[in-house]
């Protein structure tokens, strides 16, 4: 399984970095554990891994942010040990984060310079400055003025400015973290000529995105990590990949269960399932493009896709959390526009993040103000809801969803990550939501209170409630929905009913945006969408 | 989590935004220069690019409100129109333009400074009594500076190992000044050694019958060197990128903390010298004096166009601030019938407008 392809494959040179047996913890976790990492000069590299993965960890051990417990890191053969970002930064290795780390209150140039600017009469050399920041932007191919403001630049080229600052250390290793999670195709296709120019310079470069595509086109290599290990390093075109994607969620086509489609058999009742919500053409530039989405009364769809495939930004805006900036939203045939939560909760749409310590539960208060806390938003601030309301609700819901301590005054920060999620789900449910919207209602919680989730979430939609469920987990998506819709770089690709459905197929749809020829009679999704109760 | 983050964000930044700055030297883009074919419509685009620039716009407005009071206090009041009375907003305020300039380090880092006022008062205090028990001016002054700049240095310290917000670190620091006043004397100890008289009686003849005070040659002087310092050092260049983002600054390799540390060093040492040069004005020390001077200071800056939560402004700003506070109070005093608390009304008014001013270009761009 970890076997390195690239051994048989000529190597040129020799490493410039090489990483071996590093083990990173933090308190409770092991984040990395023994993993190897090699960059050669003049190619491209990508590190692959879903969530936890260990990626961000094994780039700050390589810039200097963490310290390593085991290990060692050898930088164009000599052993290296970094204390700080600084002093990777001095040996050769730049790092251009995915948030723009530059100063949009100063100029292009001393964005490019500072720190390391050039001196004249014990000030700074202006002149020497600009000319040195025009000859770097210019070796980038860019047409910036170095005397203008940061902020008055695309995010784009602040980007490339960042990359311009990053190469003017003489850069050995460049490490791109997701640099084109904002940018447009035309923007990509900028980047991916300057990071061309420094390939052919001998600089390494490390580009880490959730895009495949983006991956397949400017990589030359790639280093797939799973829950802190290694699970290999390949050479892209050797890699297929259908095959990349399962390396990184860990499930091997063949050795699959077969999983029970209790889903399928809840059958919506058709003459009840007038749709209840339907999104058309709704996307948000950046974000996710414009896709089309009915749920029906009653109906679970499950989102499909890797992380930063779109699926949690097109769950917002169906929540109103974000706003839309195409197309349109129908609630019960009336056409709305969702400018905030609050509008999306008055039309009974709930939405649990899935960032459940933010943008969820407050911690420091109690379970029973946790659970009223929409409810009461809802009605309004000025109409209390009574104590013994209050109790009443927490109680019932303590109960129903069984969660423990059993104890409405206990300080919600203090249950584990399954009871924080149950509180937060009892808090939509208590607003009786028409349409529950779950982002990764499960992700960190133990088997026990997954298991109760997803029961839960049979027994609503068995009432009536229309729920959006999202999952990294491919059974658990197919266990729980009737429909499935697939999103690969923040395109719908599919949306199928969930009859013969198996992980096999969605990891295929996942990877490659079309269906393996030898599955089931699954044809390939183009822009139109299922039709409700279509095909059944 | 990041990504949800970066959405918002994206669409921001692909907004086109007009080119901004002096013409020439602002980011031009292809699409505004070239294609606004009339020589009038390029500078109209400019004029535009020059106001909703968060780095010039408020100073631009501060600047042409400026020339409009002053004139409409020439067309106004006979003997209004003239160099003397130009010279005067220097010559009452140059304690307040010291005050500002140290300010505006401060709130450039997107702190704020309110032992200021507190801290004039004191050294005049000091000053005061240690010219009563016959100290030389050549000992007390540098003993001054030196206080401050170190009460300046235990704030900042403060600020920055304790993590205290600089609201309240600095209003200790200004309880501290004011009670140690009292501590010193409870009453207005004036001051009648030679030298003090001398430098403020003495006025230097700029010819054509004009003249200034010592002091604000002094001020003038700060103002030079604080302009240099900031945007010719990488001190100074530092103390913008803290306040552009603290965190970038760091990640930059840039001298964060010090530097932090260093603005506070800097305001405590022009609040000794504007407590200096405020004696120098009125030949005593008092308990009382420069109430809320702080507050004076604040309004000069913001009103200079420097953004409250740092990044933006100049140093000459605050001057143009310090000179609009103080042509407000010369039309005032011109105008014989008005209680000088209409100053503070006005520049009540005055400072809610460039508080609206800021938000709207701050939101505009970002």
């Amino acid at each position: 399984m970890s076997n390195v392809t690239s051994e048989n494959t000529a190597v040129p040179r020799s490493p410039v970095v090489e990483m071996r047996g590093i083990s990173i913890g933090f308190p409770g976790v092991k984040a990395l554990d023994g993993v190897d990492f090699r960059m050669f000069p003049g190619e491209v590299h990508s590190l692959m891994g879903e969530n936890g993965a260990g990626k961000s960890t094994l780039i700050k051990a390589l810039t200097g942010v963490y310290g390593i417990d085991a290990g060692t890191i050898t930088l164009s053969g000599a052993q290296v040990s970094f204390s700080g970002p600084a002093q990777a930064q001095a040996a050769g290795i730049s790092t251009v984060y995915q948030e723009v780390n530059l100063l949009p209150n100063l100029s292009v140039a001393e964005n490019i310079m500072l720190g390391r600017e050039p001196r004249r009469f014990g000030g700074i050399g202006w002149r020497a400055m600009r000319r040195r920041s025009a000859e770097l932007l210019a070796g980038l191919g860019l047409d910036v003025d170095p005397g203008s403001l940061l902020g008055d630049h695309s995010l784009a080229v602040q980007q490339l400015i960042a990359i311009a600052r990053a190469i003017d250390v003489n850069a050995k290793v460049l490490i791109l973290d997701e640099p084109t999670s904002s940018l447009d195709a035309d923007e990509v296709a900028e980047l991916f000529r300057v990071i061309r120019s420094l390939r052919d310079q001998d600089v390494a470069i490390l580009f880490v995105s959730h895009f495949l595509d983006q991956v397949y086109e400017i990589c030359d290599r790639l280093t797939v990590l799973r829950n802190g290990t290694l699970v290999g390093e390949y050479l892209v075109e050797e890699l297929l990949r259908i095959d990349l994607v399962q390396k990184m969620i860990g499930k091997e086509l063949t050795t699959l269960d077969d999983l029970e489609q209790r889903a399928h058999a809840v059958v919506v009742d058709e003459s009840d399932a007038a749709t209840f919500v339907s999104a058309s053409k709704l996307g948000r530039r950046g974000a996710i493009n414009p896709a089309d989405l009915p749920i029906a009364a009653g109906e679970v769809v499950g989102l499909a896709g890797l992380l930063g495939s779109g699926r949690t930004e097109f769950a917002r805006l169906l929540g109103g959390i974000d706003r839309a900036d195409t197309g349109e939203l129908t609630i019960r045939g009336e056409t709305v526009r969702l400018r905030t939560p609050r509008q999306a909760i008055a039309r009974r749409i709930a939405f649990s993040s899935e960032n459940r310590r933010d943008e969820g539960i407050v911690g420091d208060l109690t379970v029973r103000d946790n659970i009223v806390l929409a409810l009461q938003a809802d009605r309004g601030w000025f109409r209390p809801i009574p104590k013994k309301k209050q109790d009443e609700l927490a109680q019932s819901y303590i109960q129903a969803l069984n969660i423990r301590p059993g104890n409405p005054d206990a300080l919600v920060r203090n249950l584990s990550g399954g009871n924080q999620q149950k509180v937060l789900l009892a808090r939509w449910l208590a607003i009786a939501p028409r349409l529950l919207i779950l982002d990764e209602p499960t992700r960190g919680i133990d088997i026990g209170a997954k298991a109760e989730i997803q029961k839960l979430v049979f027994n609503l939609a068995e009432n009536g409630m229309s729920v959006l469920f999202i999952s990294a987990e491919l059974e658990e998506v197919l266990r729980l929905s009737h429909r499935v819709v697939v999103l690969r770089d923040r395109h719908v690709v599919a949306d199928l009913e969930n009859d013969g459905l198996t992980v096999d197929s969605l990891l295929t749809l996942i990877a490659d945006g079309r269906v393996a020829s030898d599955d089931e009679a699954l044809a390939e999704i183009e822009p139109t969408p299922t039709t409700q109760g279509g095909t059944r | 989590m990041t990504e949800l983050l970066d959405a918002p964000r994206r669409t921001d930044g692909r907004t086109p935004r007009p080119p901004h700055g002096p013409a020439g030297t602002g980011g031009r883009r292809p699409g505004w220069s070239g294609s606004s074919g009339s020589a009038l419509a390029r500078f109209g685009s400019a004029a535009l690019g020059l106001l909703t620039s968060p780095k010039y716009g408020p100073v631009t407005v501060t600047a042409v409100l400026f020339v409009a009071v002053f004139v409409v206090g020439g067309i106004r009041y006979r003997g209004f129109f003239s160099g003397q009375v130009f010279l005067n907003l220097f010559v009452d305020n140059a304690y307040l333009i010291v005050l500002a300039v140290g300010m505006t380090f401060v709130i450039l880092t997107g702190g704020i400074d309110l032992s200021v006022g507190a801290v004039v008062a004191l050294s005049g205090m000091i000053a005061a009594s240690l010219l009563q028990t016959g100290w030389s001016p050549a000992v007390v002054i540098p003993l001054i500076l030196v206080l401050t700049s170190v009460l300046g240095l235990l704030v900042g310290l403060m600020i920055h190992v304790f993590k205290v917000q600089p609201f309240i670190a600095t209003l200790a620091a200004m309880f501290l000044a004011r009670g140690l006043c009292y501590v010193i004397s409870q009453s207005s100890i004036s001051i009648v050694e030679p030298t003090f008289v001398q430098l403020a009686v003495s006025r230097i003849p700029l010819g054509g019958g004009l003249s200034v005070t010592p002091s604000v040659i002094i001020a003038l002087a700060v103002v030079a060197l604080a302009v240099w310092v900031l945007h010719a050092t990488r001190f100074g260049r530092t103390v913008y990128a803290i306040g552009g983002g603290e965190q970038s600054g760091l990640l930059m390799g840039l001298p964060v903390a010090r530097t932090k540390v260093l603005v506070y060093v800097i305001s405590g040492f022009c609040s000794g010298l504007a407590g200096v040069l405020f004696t120098f004005y009125t030949l005593s020390g008092y308990p009382l004096t420069a109430v809320g001077t702080e507050l004076d200071a604040i309004a000069a800056v913001v009103i200079g166009g420097t953004l409250l939560t740092g990044g933006y402004g100049f140093v000459l700003g605050s001057v143009l601030g310090v000179l609009v506070l103080g042509v407000i109070q010369t039309i005032i005093t011109f105008e014989g019938t008005l209680s000088s608390w209409w100053t503070k009304i006005f520049i009540g008014a005055l400072l809610l407008v460039f508080i609206i001013l800021q938000k709207v270009l701050t939101s505009r761009r970002r």
